[in-house]
This record gives C-alpha cells, sequence and structure tokens, in this order.
C-alpha cells in the first residue's frame, strides 16, 4: 500500500488513482504536529491551486497548513475526520487521508519521492 | 505543511541551557524544544494524555527554567513593594502573593511570585524574563536590599492534580492538611532543605518543590516511582499552556505583556493603588480613573474552528474589535476555548462576537469566570 504513495518535501503524502489524487499527511508528519484535535477541511466543488492551503490540522498546540501539491478540482474529503480526528495520527497513510482532488490532465509525480526516497530525506531534516 | 506557528526544532548546537534533568526527559523520549533559551520537553506521550492525567491523576512538570531571585536585608520589603504592584507588606512568613511588575507606563514587565521568606523574600519569575527583570529589580532596588540571582542553583518541579497531596505526603512524610493554597513551607529531604508550596499553574490542587540542583534526579525519580500508584506521569509544556488556559490563567507573552496593564488583563485585584507608591502607580490610577479602553476576556467557541494568536476578534457587525492572545481545542470540554483583548463595549459575559479563524468567520461567546465548572 504505502509503496504506491508519493511523498513531498512538505510531508504531504499523494496516492494516484488515475486523473483523482489522494491526499494525506506522511507518519513522521504526524508525529511532529502531536495529537490532531480538528481536521479543518474544504468543501467538495472547490478548486485549489498547486501550493495553496487545502487543509488545516489543528494540534491542542498550534495549527499547520496543508499544502496541495497538485492544481484541480475537490471531489472528495474525509468526513471520519470531522468525529475522529485523531485518524490522522493513528492511521496517517490510510484511514487518516485528508482529500480527493480531481487533476486537470495528467498528475505529474516525477518530481516526488518514493517511500524509500523519502525515508533517506527523512534522515536529512 | 509545518509553514504557520512551526514548532522551532533542536539543532543541537549547544546555545540552549539545560536543566538538570535534561538527561531524564530524553531517557524518558521526551520531545524537547527552545523554550526561553532552554531545552525543555514539550510532550511525553501525547498533550492530550498529559493533560487528562493532571486533570484526573497526577502529573509532575521540570519547571527548572524559572527564575528565582532572594531578597534580603532591611530593604528587602521596601525593595519588593516599589516594584510590584501588589502590597507584599501584608505577606506573613510563609505565605505567597501573585503580583505585576510593572514599568512606569503601567505596562506590565512579569508576573511573579512573591513568597515571604525568614528573613526576606523570594522572586519567582518566568523563564523568559529572568534577566530583564533582574536587571529591572537590580535598577530599583531600595538602599539596604541583598539581591541574589538563584536560578542557576535552583530545581523546580512542580506536582499537580488531584492526587498531588498524597504524593507529596508519602514522599516527605508530611501532613499536607494544614498547608494553604498559596503559603509554604520548608521540609528536609535527605537531609537537604526543599521549599514546598501549595502553588501551581494548572487549575488543579498542586505544589512546587525547590531545591539545590544536587537533589534533582533522586526528587525526579522519587516523585515517578512513589507515584506511580497514583497514576503520575511526566507532563511537558504542551499540557502545562492547556492546563493553565483552562484554568483561565494568563501566560506571559501571550495575553500580558508590556504593551498591556494589569487593569486591562482583569488583573485589577493584584493592583493595590492605597500602597504608597511603587513603579507604575501614576499611570494605573490614571488609568483607572479615565476607565480602560480594552478588557482582556475569556470566551468559548460555539461553531467549528480554534481561535490562535493574533486572529482578529469582530463584532456581529464584522468589525475588529480585537485580537485573540491564546486559544486552543480544550481537552476537558472538548470544545475551543481563548483568550484576548477587545474592547470594553464588547466584554460583558454573555456578549456575542465573532472570531476571524482563516477564511471563515465563527460565532464565540464571552464567559464570566472560569471556563471548568
Amino acid at each position: 500500500m504505502s509503496e504506491q504513495l508519493r511523498f513531498t518535501k512538505e510531508h504531504e503524502w499523494l496516492l494516484v488513482k488515475g486523473d483523482v489524487i489522494r491526499i494525506g499527511i506522511s507518519d513522521y508528519a504526524q508525529n511532529e504536529l502531536g495529537d490532531i484535535v480538528f481536521v479543518d477541511l474544504p468543501s467538495v466543488g472547490d478548486t485549489v491551486e498547486e501550493g495553496e492551503g487545502i487543509a488545516a490540522l489543528e494540534s491542542v498546540k498550534a495549527v499547520s497548513d496543508v499544502y496541495s501539491p497538485v492544481s484541480g478540482e475537490v471531489v472528495a474529503v474525509n468526513e471520519e475526520l470531522e468525529d475522529s480526528p485523531e485518524l490522522v495520527n493513528e492511521s496517517p497513510l490510510d484511514q487518516g487521508w485528508i482529500v480527493e482532488i480531481k487533476v486537470d490532465g495528467v498528475a505529474q509525480t516525477g518530481d516526488l519521492m518514493n517511500k524509500q526516497e523519502y525515508e533517506a530525506f527523512l534522515k536529512e531534516v | 505543511m509545518f509553514d504557520r506557528q512551526r514548532t522551532k526544532k533542536m539543532k543541537g548546537d549547544g546555545q540552549l541551557k539545560q536543566t538538570p534533568l535534561t538527561a531524564r526527559h530524553r531517557a524518558l523520549g521526551a520531545k524537547m524544544v527552545d523554550y526561553a533559551g532552554f531545552e525543555m520537553p514539550v510532550q511525553y506521550v501525547g498533550v492530550l494524555e498529559e493533560h487528562n492525567t493532571v486533570r484526573t491523576k497526577v502529573g509532575i512538570f521540570d519547571l527548572t527554567h524559572m527564575g528565582e531571585f532572594e531578597l534580603t536585608g532591611p530593604g528587602a520589603l521596601d525593595t519588593v513593594n516599589h516594584v510590584t504592584t501588589n502590597d507584599a507588606s501584608v505577606l506573613k512568613e510563609g505565605e505567597i502573593q501573585y503580583s505585576p511588575l510593572t514599568n512606569e507606563e503601567g505596562g506590565i514587565i512579569d508576573d511573579i511570585l512573591v513568597y515571604r521568606t525568614a528573613d526576606g523574600f523570594l522572586l519567582v519569575v518566568n523563564a523568559a524574563n529572568a534577566a530583564k527583570d533582574y536587571a529591572w529589580i537590580e535598577a530599583n532596588l531600595k538602599p539596604g536590599t541583598d539581591l541574589r540571582d538563584l536560578s542557576d542553583e535552583l530545581t523546580l518541579i512542580a506536582v499537580q492534580g488531584p492526587q498531588s497531596a498524597p504524593l507529596v505526603e508519602e514522599i516527605f512524610g508530611i501532613s499536607l492538611a494544614e498547608l494553604k493554597n498559596y503559603t509554604f513551607i520548608e521540609v528536609t529531604y535527605e537531609g537537604t532543605k526543599v521549599l514546598l508550596s501549595r502553588t501551581g499553574y494548572t487549575g488543579e490542587d498542586g505544589f512546587e518543590l525547590y531545591f539545590p540542583n544536587a537533589l534533582a534526579d533522586t526528587m525526579w525519580d522519587e516523585c515517578l516511582q512513589k507515584g506511580e500508584k497514583y497514576g503520575v506521569e511526566p507532563i511537558g509544556l504542551g499540557a502545562r499552556d492547556s492546563l493553565r488556559l483552562e484554568a483561565r490563567m494568563p501566560l506571559y507573552g501571550n495575553d500580558i505583556g508590556e504593551d498591556t496593564t494589569p487593569l486591562e488583563a482583569g488583573l485589577t485585584r493584584f493592583v493595590k493603588l492605597d500602597k504608597a507608591s511603587f513603579i507604575g502607580k501614576d499611570a494605573l490610577q490614571k488609568q483607572k480613573d479615565e476607565g480602560v479602553k480594552r478588557r482582556l476576556v475569556a470566551f468559548v467557541v460555539t461553531e467549528k474552528g480554534i481561535p490562535r494568536q493574533g486572529y482578529p476578534l469582530l463584532n456581529l457587525e464584522g468589525e475588529e474589535i480585537g485580537a485573540v492572545t491564546s486559544g486552543t481545542h480544550s481537552p476537558t470540554l472538548d470544545y475551543p476555548i481563548g483568550m484576548g483583548y477587545v474592547d470594553v463595549a464588547y466584554a460583558k459575559p454573555e456578549t456575542e462576537i465573532q472570531i476571524q479563524v482563516r477564511k471563515k468567520l465563527v460565532r464565540a461567546k464571552i464567559i464570566k469566570g472560569r471556563f471548568l465548572a
């Protein structure tokens, strides 16, 4: 499962399913943030530009933005997170996914890291 | 992510001060951060669990970063009463009072605890302000006062929570039934004197233990071992912040600072304008006579969204009336709470206001008194 994921240097992950990209945050990221108590999700139908804030993760201590690694339209949000924000901590790569974005054209994931590359990148952080 | 309010990560450049307990925190797997120039634990297992441990059982905190100054000599009382807004002359030996320290304009230099000892006073100050406070007090010493900085000699462990009394009683083999809030005693532990006060920053019953650094590891281990049956856990600065906010206690640097006065911050009962004189008295008297223009208020958020420091506060018409100074999702109440300054017209309890949370406006209501029942 995690073999299919691609990671950004900002610690988001992407799962490409045709022209729909599922986005979440890495295990490293959830650990850095600590207990997530609220996830501020976008609405289905919102359009986002690459690099724009798409969701906000609130821990007891602070808020952190999740930036969209792609441009497109929000086609799904993980509504489970509204009542169970802790899923981001407990299952960051699976049940704690955040949004799905339908991209314009073909998703460009060439400059993203695979799992091994991301783990190597974390050692330098 | 991580661009907003990014946690400062430890870079291990050796610039940060450590406490005698730093190795203990690391061994416990704490996440360490730079706090006021000290390498301090922000959390061990997680802020929520630690927070709940203090509300339901007992937690221990390393607060050695706090500063302690000793004032002795015939001029000590005059000095303390000159630099603080509260009246230290009413304190008997063994009593403690909270007080702002203000500048000539009435701005808050720090908020401190004043302990009346057998031969003078012990002032406990915020870590981030310790150097500034020391210089300020030194520059305003009354004749016949000896000022000593004990910060590097003393370790401070706080024991907080409903089970703190039985744990502290067991550690020292004493009864605490007679020890009232905001008082202290001196106890002996393995031949070393320990100052034990019934004080804290969590809204729970609790104690603070001050003792020489040499005893630090022993005392920390003792708290964890004897506390095991009470469910004790070490608590980091993350939960310390959420606990104090639920208890509606201001945090220096967030809710109070040199650009705010004790009257604006709701600390009027700690300002004794009938004292002969103190630094900032004229400015505070003038502000009291004219009336404050803004007030620090506490509010609960009635919609979804968590207030954070700096977020604008608006009235229902959408006009800006102030800003958030502290905010979080209350772990105990399970809804968002906060504090901030608003125009006095909006400071009354039950007033409905709005908070700009990123792109959204969410409703909030000013409350009276504490967040917790």
